[in-house]
């Protein structure tokens, strides 16, 4: 039983005790299987599980779209083919710059494998994204911090690539001992901090949201006095907030894509 | 000490409306500076873009420590 349903179980026994609102329960389904392996507990849950479908049904798709290119495309291979272009001169072309081509099947990965799992979020039964789980874009962000410093490293060399981020060029000395710290602190902590955080926070809220206004038309459906009136605002505001969530979800992946596309740019040209 | 007043719950949601207020404008500032500057020079749309992402970006990072800070001193 998933913690969705055992949310609906409250809301269905709540005889006019209140609306039970749902907590962070919904985050942590039981785990299906677990294992440990030196040491480390391993458990696979109903999250786990999606987010592998999600993973295999990108493939599947991406893998689809390009297996019989033709010169005019079908509906599949325009699909595909629009959605990496979009990736490929939106965003490594023009973001990254000229010496970013390299970089496009990356921020390609990175914007599909993001669209999927956060796509599971409006699936009917999925419905919870992996990304709602802080775990999962806290791999990507880190992923992303590592890539950009490495490619910065490799491009410009260890010492010219810290001495620009330390000492931005062309302050004046004595600022330094307020720039440096804000560039420390830009550059090493908040930029992956925040990438990972605003996939999750949207993702979080997104979920908390829809579950709410789904639990409340029930609750309000159930509960037996006048209150039944305002049940059909309810519903139509979960309905309401699951084609929102459509536009956060494709929103969410891109913006992702694009902030790695400038901290990469950032890393591949010299500041000035 | 006398209690004059008292709030029960949680005060984290509250705290993160507050905080949520200053980001709220400056990712509004920012978007609406991008928007005028690609009505004014519709070809420099491109050449912005990357700023505006980044301005967008520092300017939320306020309203996403605001959103972690509840659980991180809720829990702890």
């Amino acid at each position: 039983m998933t913690s969705s349903a055992l949310a609906l179980g409250d809301v269905l026994a709540a005889n006019g005790e209140g609306f039970p609102a749902p907590g962070l329960d919904e985050f942590y389904p039981e785990p299906i299987a677990s294992f440990s392996v030196l040491g480390i507990d391993f458990e696979i849950t109903r999250i786990t599980i999606i987010l592998w479908i999600a993973t295999i049904a990108i493939l599947a798709f991406l893998v689809a779209s390009v297996r019989r290119p033709a010169i005019v495309p079908g509906k599949l291979q325009f699909l595909g083919e629009s959605g990496y272009s979009l990736v490929r001169d939106g965003i490594a072309r023009d973001v990254v710059g000229p010496r970013g081509l390299p970089f496009a099947p990356f921020l390609a990965s990175l914007f599909f494998f993001i669209l999927a799992n956060n796509m599971m979020s409006i699936i009917p039964f999925a419905q919870i994204s992996p990304m709602a789980k802080f775990a999962y874009p806290l791999m990507l962000a880190l992923i992303c911090w590592v890539l950009y410093i490495y490619i910065g490293i490799r491009e410009q060399g260890v010492g010219r690539y810290f001495r620009d981020v330390l000492f931005l060029p062309g302050v004046p000395k004595p600022l330094y001992i307020l720039v440096t710290p804000i560039e420390i602190l830009q550059n090493f902590i908040v930029r992956p901090f925040t990438l990972a955080v605003r996939l999750f926070g949207n993702m979080f809220a997104g979920h908390m949201l829809l579950v709410v206004f789904s639990l409340g038309a029930t609750y309000l459906f159930t509960v037996g006095n006048f209150s039944v009136i305002f049940f059909p605002l309810s519903a139509l505001m979960a309905i309401v907030m699951t084609l929102f969530e459509i536009l956060v979800i494709v929103l969410q992946a891109y913006v992702f894509t694009v902030l790695m596309g400038t901290y990469l740019n950032g890393s591949i040209e010299a500041e000035h | 000490m006398d209690v004059l007043a008292a709030l029960t719950g949680s005060i984290g949601s509250v705290g993160y409306g507050l905080a949520a207020i200053g980001p709220g404008i400056g990712v509004g500032i920012v978007w609406a500076a991008y928007i005028q500057a690609t009505a004014r020079q519709p070809e420099s749309a491109g050449l912005t873009r990357t700023y505006a992402f980044l301005g967008f970006a520092l300017s939320e990072a306020l309203a996403l420590i605001g959103f972690v800070v509840p659980f991180v001193f809720g829990y702890a």
